[in-house]
């Protein structure tokens, strides 16, 4: 029988966050899309940035990878195509640390930048240093579990976190799963998921306006006058619709 | 054929004094806001000169505009659309705020709060990038002001590196001109190509190249697209801003603010129209030298009735194309040939044109012993300019020096002509054509030049014209109406979710019931609408509706006792101190009784 605990982080939490993560960026979209943005820096300071910048980026990019791959796909998909286990952990756990080197490496380097950068560290938000502790967690944590997971642990994830992982989706979490794995995942999964639900009200939007539509485009854009919007003064007042 | 309608604009460069007035009045108005404090939509540079950003003319280093692969095909020069994607995270090719300037202000409190003593208190520069205090303000947007640090500067302007010959920038020979510049709203504009959000866009109905804030991500590709370097990036709210051509003036028939204020009268604005299908292969022409005549075959005559044809199908409204014809722009580009565009060789179509400057030859040809006016002197002269027509070339036509020289040569024409009419001499019809036109052609270049008043330099089509209704029903809102002021407004309507939500009614919808009530109502007419607001238009002046003033004090019940009162005063004895017709000018507060 799993404790109440244990119910409220693997049973509940998840949805709390994906819930808090959808609503939110609805939310931001409608009301704040011109607070969506990068806010990017680079006008400031652009030789760490050309750097450390793509390396935390890319390398985020395999980290997300790594997740899909590890936790949904599952260990019977990757055994019929004749990948051993040993094999698959050996190739999961250098192609990790590859990333987690990367991204670690790059955030740290973009952290020190912003703190020594005069005008980037002006530009700096109180909001900002918050999302900078909940993107540090999961990365941190991460990485300690795969770099403990290679040295010495050898604990097969797959047969514990993802068949959890996948149970979310089916709206039946096998609580027991979840809860019998070592600390570090658990730690790590929690972190993994309040990430998920702040991305919203952070500036890590920006994620979600990832301009794919950019390749299937003609490359000059038209538009037509918005008919409501001639003359200078809009029709709108107070309080107002995000579309508009 | 795809007709489409383009304002544009064209800068006579000979009457350009360099006061930089349009730079401020255009800064006043759309960057006086942090983190658009390094931003100049216009901004004015002297040639030779770096220009602002530094080199931003130097596309083998910032890889603006566009470019033909070997196969002929047209992508950003800075490359297409994977390449611009693999880059987004840092983008090597954006400049540095160094490359503009790091904008400051002073530190005038320290002039305010310093003690009385024998030095005269200063105020010192203070960054608003770092915030910190800066030692020396070594550059800004028109440093090289003047030729300012030429020498040093010399091997800085991409131009003069690129032109043959030997330029001579001691202070005796020294040649320059100013280039105002604002955004070219281009035909084929790369920034608009370069946005992974799909944020900039060209407008439909008037050309003019915006970007959409509310779609901005802030991924900064536009900055790099633009060879002129006219989208600039807000470091507060990261999003990128660029010249609008003042569209919410031009929509209502007003210039631009730049030109309004141009102290030299030297800029046009008028509608041009284009063919948008000749579009791509006009830009993708192979040889650079001939993207200009390209570019003024993308032009179509509106006097051609079949131009007209296609343009009402295309939507194009009847006073656009009547404005189309009355175009200063299209008489100075296409009619007299003397306009040409910035830079054509970035291949993006470029639609803000410039007439080349000619001052300096008349006082060169007179100081040495010439006579300066004369047009064969004068022809003659334009080759051995102070200011090179290679220079010029290389600014205009991408080194081609024919359609400058010709240009010149019309400007001197034009002024040969006039010199002798002011001297009382016969009328010379060979002057006009030698350059190709009529006497009657150069009369009315002259005239376009040298005296156009407003309304002959910027011919405008209102954007409402077919929607006249839109426009009356546009400003809703009175400036005065907001929370506690005299209007007594701040969205007084309340709507689904409380105060100041939900839309107003429209006043034509206001008025129509206001003067439905007035014509229909038994006692005096009551001019108020809603509660707590009094629409002036329907007021008779005599009565005084509720919500008119403001309460005078105390709690809402005391207020409409003294309102009860005061209504019982203006028909009572006030009344009959007003005679017919009459308006009380008392101030509400006289009338209240005593």
């Amino acid at each position: 029988m799993p404790s109440l605990i244990d119910v409220f982080l693997w049973g509940a939490l998840p949805y709390m966050c994906v819930a808090l993560l959808v609503t939110g960026l609805v939310w931001r979209y409608r009301y704040d899309r011109f607070g969506w943005t990068t806010r990017s820096s680079e006008l400031y300071e652009k030789r760490v940035l050309r750097l450390a910048s793509p390396m935390f980026h890319f390398g985020l990019l395999a980290v997300l990878a790594g997740h899909i791959l590890g936790l949904f796909v599952p260990m019977s998909w990757t055994q019929a195509v004749g990948l051993s286990e040993a094999a698959y952990s050996w190739m999961a756990m250098t192609f990790g640390l590859v990333a987690g080197v990367l991204t670690l490496g790059g955030i740290a380097l973009l952290v020190w930048r912003r703190r020594t950068t005069g005008p980037v560290f002006l530009a700096t938000t109180v909001n900002d240093k918050i999302m900078y502790l909940f993107l540090l967690a999961p990365l941190c944590l991460g990485f300690v579990t795969t770099f403990m997971n290679a040295s010495t642990l050898h604990y097969n994830y797959r047969t514990s976190v993802s068949p959890w992982a996948r149970s979310l989706f089916v709206f039946q979490p096998d609580i027991e799963l979840m809860a019998r794995t070592p600390l570090e995942y658990r730690v790590h999964a929690v972190a993994g998921l309040l990430l998920f639900a702040v991305v919203p009200f952070t500036r890590l939007v920006h994620a979600y306006a990832a301009p794919v539509h950019y390749l299937f485009r003609p490359y000059i854009v038209y538009r037509a006058r918005d008919p409501r919007f001639v003359g200078t003064a809009g029709p709108h007042r107070g309080w107002q619709r995000g579309d508009i | 054929m795809r007709v489409m309608a383009q304002i544009a604009m064209v800068m006579n460069l000979d009457k350009c004094i360099g006061c930089h007035t349009c730079s401020v009045t255009c800064k006043q108005l759309w960057t006086s806001r942090p983190g658009v404090e390094y931003v100049w939509f216009n901004n004015v540079e002297t040639r030779p000169g770096q220009g602002y950003p530094r080199r931003y003319e130097d596309q083998e280093r910032w890889r603006g505009g566009w470019k033909l692969t070997r196969r002929g095909r047209l992508v950003p020069k800075a490359g297409g659309r994977a390449r611009r994607l693999a880059s987004i995270f840092a983008n090597p090719l954006l400049p540095n705020i160094r490359d503009y300037y790091e904008p400051w202000t002073y530190d005038y409190e320290s002039v305010a709060q310093a003690p009385p003593g024998d030095d005269f208190p200063v105020a010192p520069p203070r960054s608003l990038i770092s915030g910190e205090r800066m030692d020396n303000i070594t550059w800004s947007g028109n440093w090289d002001d003047n030729l300012g640090g030429m020498p040093q500067h010399e091997s800085d302007d991409p131009i003069l590196a690129r032109i043959q010959e030997k330029i001579r920038l001691e202070f005796e020979q020294a040649f320059m001109f100013y280039l105002p510049r604002i955004c070219e709203h281009c035909l084929n504009p790369s920034c608009v190509a370069s946005c992974p959000s799909g944020a900039l866009y060209k407008r439909v109905e008037d050309g003019i190249v915006l970007v959409d804030q509310d779609r901005c991500r802030g991924w900064r590709m536009c900055v790099t697209g633009c060879p002129y370097k006219k989208v600039y990036f807000n470091h507060r709210t990261g999003k990128a801003e660029k010249c609008t051509f003042c569209f919410p003036r031009i929509e209502i028939g007003l210039p631009t603010v730049c030109s309004e204020t141009c102290v030299g009268r030297l800029r046009n604005i008028g509608v041009l129209l284009y063919d948008a299908d000749r579009v791509p292969k006009a830009a993708a022409t192979p040889r650079e030298q001939d993207l200009y005549p390209a570019q003024l075959g993308v032009f179509l005559d509106p006097h051609d009735p079949r131009v007209a044809a296609e343009a009402e199908r295309a939507g194009i409204p009847h006073d656009w194309l009547i404005a189309a014809r009355r175009s200063p722009v299209y008489d100075l580009i296409v009619t007299y040939g003397v306009a040409l565009p910035l830079h054509p060789e970035f291949r993006t179509l470029p639609m803000v044109w410039y007439v080349p400057p000619l001052s300096p030859v008349v006082e060169a040809i007179t100081a040495s012993g010439h006579d300066g006016e004369d047009h064969d002197n004068l022809f003659a002269a334009i080759d051995v300019l102070r200011i090179p027509v290679s220079y010029l070339a290389e600014l205009f036509t991408a080194g081609d020096e024919e359609p400058v020289r010709r240009s010149l040569r019309r400007l001197a024409a034009m002024r040969t002509h006039r010199r002798r009419l002011n001297l009382g001499d016969p009328v010379d019809p060979s002057i006009a054509e030698s350059v190709g036109f009529t006497v009657d052609q150069l009369e009315d270049m002259y005239r376009l030049l040298a005296l156009a008043k407003p309304e002959d330099r910027y011919v405008i089509p209102t954007a409402v014209a077919g929607d006249v209704r839109a426009l009356e029903e546009a400003p809703l809102g009175c400036s005065l109406d907001y929370e506690g002021g005299p209007g007594m407004g701040g969205g007084a309507g309340s709507g689904p979710f409380g105060e100041a939500s939900g839309r107003p009614a429209p006043i034509a919808v206001e008025t129509f019931h206001g003067l439905r009530e007035r014509s229909t109502a038994d006692s005096a007419s009551r001019a108020s609408l809603r509660h707590g607001q009094v629409n002036l238009l329907n007021w008779d002046a005599r009565s005084d509706p509720e919500g008119l003033f403001p309460p005078r004090e105390g709690t809402k019940a005391e207020a409409e006792g003294a309102r009860e009162e005061q209504r019982r005063g203006v028909d009572g004895s006030d009344r009959l101190a007003a005679g017919p017709g009459e308006i009380q000018l008392r101030p509400p507060d006289e009338r209240r009784p005593q």
